[in-house]
């Protein structure tokens, strides 16, 4: 806690009987890229309010800066937030939205003008003072929302899905600009995104929720690579997901394969969850495989192909990458090397894109 | 091109436009210079100085019934859309429900409100105050007009704050604003649109009221509309000097309404920054 600049203690919030987060604890560390990460619905936007100030827990405490803050209003907190939609005011100029909030504090003229302009330069939009809001498109104005947040020093920035209307190459170059001026500002970004690339491309932290409550915290490689259970790994890129045995330590059983692996620590016998990712899956002749399927689809990716792989006794089928396509019908032997298999506890919930796997599996 | 195509669907209007607009505005023109005799003449125009009182008179209530709509109305339309679907539907309701009713009977309700042995009177003859003379003053002038002519202040407003982001407000909070900062820098400068609609939509039939004036003011106090309304259907009629009197009004709510305009304009283009 002592290093924490935001700390959340035991949130819990419903609306209209409906529990949207329940007993939170997270703590943010100062100067940290934090991506609050999940499906719509799971209780990251209501996350990121509460630390703004626009949504009272039912219980539960927040800490900015050891200080508790629950009853400050949001106009008297320290941080600033980029909202979803840039909600920039209409009426002003540039210059004077992005002065809006050093005017409240009565700052100087002076002052106020050589922010603005440093702030301008920050976000790669110089020269734009008396342009209108109404004029930019949604990348610059979207910059603009992030220079008005920014013009007060916040010790922390808020951003709401900020790039969630922007068009791809735009995002990605967003992506990269955000990075750059949080590293450059040093301070502490929280940011809120169903985006796993964009999480994974920008974040020190992530904070993978769903059903308001969090799955797992930890740095993009420890959260793509050791997820902690079936909703991370499946919500986290495209994972394979089957039942399996764990005989001893590093002896694993899936489709009726033994397999080496890298996992110890669990019960013998012990019934676990194997994820293994499409990219991972190696095909080789079906005389050296450890187990088999068949070809079902094949999709161009660009840099690879997709493919569905029916295996047999298995309830769902795999998803595989390679960069070599393979002929749909035809049997194809596999392999998985053993720091690729990972072995988690028996999750029971919900796994996040179910729906979308079963869509591309019929198609 | 598509704007040519389509242009003809106008015509109706047009065709109405001038022979029910246009053409009698002609006319107006055309009576307010001549004589009785139809010779060109200016004495007519000229002749208006003998009412400048009666023309200021007018403007002063229709200005004091505007601002008090204004006064009224601003914090309703606020509240209003503010308010929850269910109810922001209701008090919309509420609000035009009494002009469901016919402009004449309701102003001749407040009459027998505000008659010396009307009902405000009896009442408070019941606790020992009165009677107070209010009927035919400029007071119940003022106080008919404003009762008539709130919902056109009301609805304007509402209209454009209910565009208003709820996000804008948020955004405006998250950066120091509190409430008061809220309103005078976001909020206020927002509704001037709907400021300006609601003022015109007062001001204008305020001024030219006669059927209030003569009902409630006892037409004591002549207003511009009760005098037009004599010269062209009362005791001494005139349809010169009538004309005359209707173009003057008509120029002055013209220049009052580009007045208002420009200061729409100027107040978006960033009166904050002063």
């Amino acid at each position: 806690m002592s290093n924490s600049v935001i700390s959340l203690k035991d949130i819990s919030v419903s609306f209209d009987g409906e529990s949207i987060l329940k007993n939170l604890n997270l703590d943010i560390d100062y100067g940290t890229f934090v991506t609050l990460l999940g499906p719509s619905g799971c209780g990251k936007t209501t996350t990121l309010r509460i630390i703004g100030g626009f949504v009272e827990p039912d219980s539960g405490d927040v800490f900015f800066s050891g200080e508790r803050i629950n009853d400050l209003p949001p106009h008297k907190r320290e941080l600033n937030t980029v909202f979803q939609r840039y909600s920039l005011f209409p009426h002003l100029n540039v210059y004077e939205n992005i002065a809006f909030g050093m005017r409240i504090k009565g700052k100087s003229e002076s002052e106020i003008k050589d922010k603005v302009t440093a702030m301008l330069r920050l976000v790669a939009l110089g020269g734009y003072e008396k342009r209108s809001v109404s004029t930019l498109s949604g990348g610059q104005q979207q910059r603009i929302a992030i220079a008005r947040a920014l013009a007060n020093d916040p010790k922390v920035l808020l951003l709401d899905e900020p790039l969630g209307a922007l068009d791809l190459k735009l995002r990605k170059e967003m992506q990269v600009e955000l990075k750059r001026i949080q590293q450059k500002l040093g301070i502490t970004f929280v940011y809120v995104t169903h985006d796993q690339e964009e999480a994974l491309s920008m974040s020190d932290i992530i904070v993978v929720m769903n059903h308001g409550e969090i799955q797992q915290i930890g740095t993009p490689v420890d959260i793509y690579n050791e997820p902690e259970n079936g909703f991370v790994a499946d919500f986290i890129g495209e994972s394979n997901i089957v039942d399996g045995i764990m005989h001893d330590d590093y002896d694993v059983e899936f489709c009726g394969a033994r397999l080496k692996c890298v996992d110890s620590g669990f019960a013998k016998g012990e019934e676990i969850d194997v994820v293994i990712r499409p990219e991972d899956v190696v095909v080789i002749p079906v005389t050296d495989a450890k187990f088999c399927g068949t070809v079902l689809s094949s999709t161009f990716k660009g840099v690879h192909y997709e493919m569905i792989v029916e295996i047999p006794n298995q309830d769902e089928d795999w998803l595989i990458q390679s960069t070599v396509s393979q002929e749909v019908g035809r049997e194809i032997g596999m392999t998985v090397e053993p720091e690729n298999i990972h072995i988690m506890k028996k999750y029971t919930g919900d796994y996040a894109g179910d729906e979308e796997y079963a869509d591309s599996a019929e198609g | 091109m598509a704007k040519k195509k389509n242009s003809w669907l106008a015509a109706p209007f047009g065709v109405w436009m001038a022979f029910f607009t246009l053409i009698p505005l002609g006319v107006v023109v055309y009576f307010a210079l001549t004589d009785s005799a139809g010779a060109f003449t200016f004495d007519n125009l000229l002749g208006i100085g003998q009412h400048a009182g009666t023309l200021l008179r007018s403007i002063w209530l229709g200005a004091i019934a505007t601002v008090l709509c204004l006064i009224l109305g601003y914090p309703v339309a606020y509240s209003i859309s503010r308010a929850k679907g269910v109810s922001q539907q209701t008090m919309v309701m509420l609000i035009m429900l009494p002009q469901w009713m016919n402009f004449l009977l309701r102003t001749y309700a407040w009459m027998t409100l505000l008659e010396n042995n009307g009902l405000i009177n009896k009442f408070l003859g019941l606790i020992g105050i009165g009677p107070l003379s209010m009927i035919n003053t400029s007071g119940a002038v003022v106080l008919g007009m404003v009762y008539n002519f709130l919902p056109f202040m009301i609805l304007p407003l509402y209209s454009v704050m209910t565009k208003i982001d709820k996000h804008t407000i948020e955004a405006a909070q998250d950066l120091g604003a509190n409430g008061l900062n809220v309103f005078r820098r976001v909020i206020l400068p927002l509704s001037v649109p709907g400021i300006i609609t609601g003022i015109t939509m007062v001001f204008v039939p305020a001024v030219s009221t006669f059927v209030i004036s003569k009902l409630l003011g006892g037409g004591k106090d002549m207003l511009i509309g009760d005098l037009i309304e004599m010269l062209f259907a009362g005791t001494a009629v005139n349809y010169n000097v009538g004309s005359a009197l209707s173009l003057v009004l008509m120029i002055l709510i013209v220049v009052c309404m580009a007045v208002m305009n420009k200061f729409d304009d100027g107040e978006e283009t960033g009166a904050l920054i002063a």
